[in-house]
């Protein structure tokens, strides 16, 4: 059987993270194409709902990437993000999807190794979590396939 | 405001299992400003049921949509469009918006996706605190604006009681003490000569002990 490739999304903060995966790339270093990068203006802009319909739309796992803590261009758009990613991991567990498919994670635009070793654990811990249930189910690969297509 | 919190989603599915094509239905007004039953809430809430739903091999179908007021019929008429899209309906408006939905519609049945809390006002982003009763019979002007209706845990008209220490209630050292906000507020008004006036028992006939209640406006009422 084919191994479960996970599709990570990562929400990535214009500032910070997003510029970080660029220096990944600039620094040669490789990290797994799983990651499928979005940018932001401000991890501050990522609601809720957004990492839901993400995984709702067949994502195995979800990153949001901010700048570290006191480092944010619109002063604390990286602390309501946390926040708000706590927020959606208690609503994954209240649906028994636990909460680890989701993550926060904080970074500087110079952090392209670190980028790089996140994108690779991420994967890895999503992967050994096994694909989103919510695909494996019919409905949900119908989803998954409009969402993809 | 009125305040309202998201039921547990254990009790929601609970409460829709029987039903594969749900109206989910918002309110633009009070549950959006305390981060309850608005927009974004709908389209969160929408989302964990679907997932909930496809998690266990089934489907769920939601239409989402907001009213600008969900307790006024005017508006609740715009979900004639499409509550024949759906096989029930999942409000997260307060009680009143729940009821409206119900009484216009009613071959659907209506479930409430939040618990109606109390009237309150935001202490600070995400905080929110109740400062109403509705009794009827407003007494704010007497108390320094203070109400120890809502606010002392006894509702005592003449406080405070035995149970108020530095300031704090006794049934929990975060709960200030109404009286003691009272005091303090008469004495900065130079209106200390005030709480020495003693409340007689309250009529409180204004208040839910005269039943359910309603106000007539001659001049507006058609």
């Amino acid at each position: 059987m084919k191994e479960f490739e996970p599709v990570i999304v990562a929400f990535c903060c214009h500032y910070c993270a997003y510029t970080a995966a660029d220096m990944a790339g600039t620094m040669r270093l490789s990290y797994p194409p799983n990651v499928k990068i979005i940018k932001v203006p401000c991890t501050g802009k990522v609601g809720g709902v957004h990492i839901m319909r993400a995984l709702e739309k067949g994502a195995d796992g979800v990153i949001v990437a901010g700048c570290l803590e006191g480092d944010c261009h619109f002063k604390d758009g990286n602390v309501k993000a946390a926040k708000r990613v706590s927020y959606v991991q208690k609503l994954l567990d209240e649906i028994g999807m636990g909460p680890e498919r989701v993550e926060m994670v904080t970074l500087s635009a110079g952090m392209g190794e670190r980028f790089a070793r996140i994108a690779a654990e991420f994967t890895e811990s999503v992967r050994a979590l096994g694909p989103n249930p919510v695909k494996e189910a019919p409905a949900g690969r119908a989803r998954a396939a409009a969402a993809s297509s | 405001m009125i305040t309202a919190e998201r039921k547990p989603l254990e009790e929601i599915l609970a409460l829709i299992e029987p039903y594969d094509r749900i109206l989910l239905v918002g309110c633009n007004e009070c549950v959006t400003v305390c981060a309850a039953g608005g927009r974004k809430e709908v389209a969160l809430l929408s989302s964990a049921l679907q997932m909930a739903r496809m998690k266990e091999g089934k489907t769920l179908d939601t239409v989402e949509t907001t009213l600008e007021r969900q307790c006024d019929p005017e508006y609740v008429e715009e979900l004639v469009a499409s509550i024949d899209r759906a096989d029930a309906v999942l409000s997260m408006a307060c009680g009143c918006g729940v009821q409206e939905v119900a009484k216009r519609f009613k071959e659907k049945p209506v479930f409430p996706a939040v618990n109606t809390k109390f009237m309150g006002a935001s202490e600070r982003q995400g905080v929110w605190a109740e400062r109403c009763q509705g009794c009827g019979d407003c007494l704010l002007g007497l108390t320094g604006g203070i109400c120890p209706i809502a606010r002392c845990s006894k509702r005592l008209l003449n406080g405070p009681c035995g149970g108020s220490s530095n300031g704090k209630c006794e049934i929990n050292p975060d709960v200030d003490c109404a009286w003691q906000l009272i005091w303090d507020r008469l004495k900065a008004l130079g209106l200390e000569s005030r709480y020495e006036d003693i409340a007689p028992p309250k009529d409180w006939r204004t208040s839910r002990d005269g039943g359910p209640r309603r106000i007539i406006r001659e001049d507006l009422a058609s």
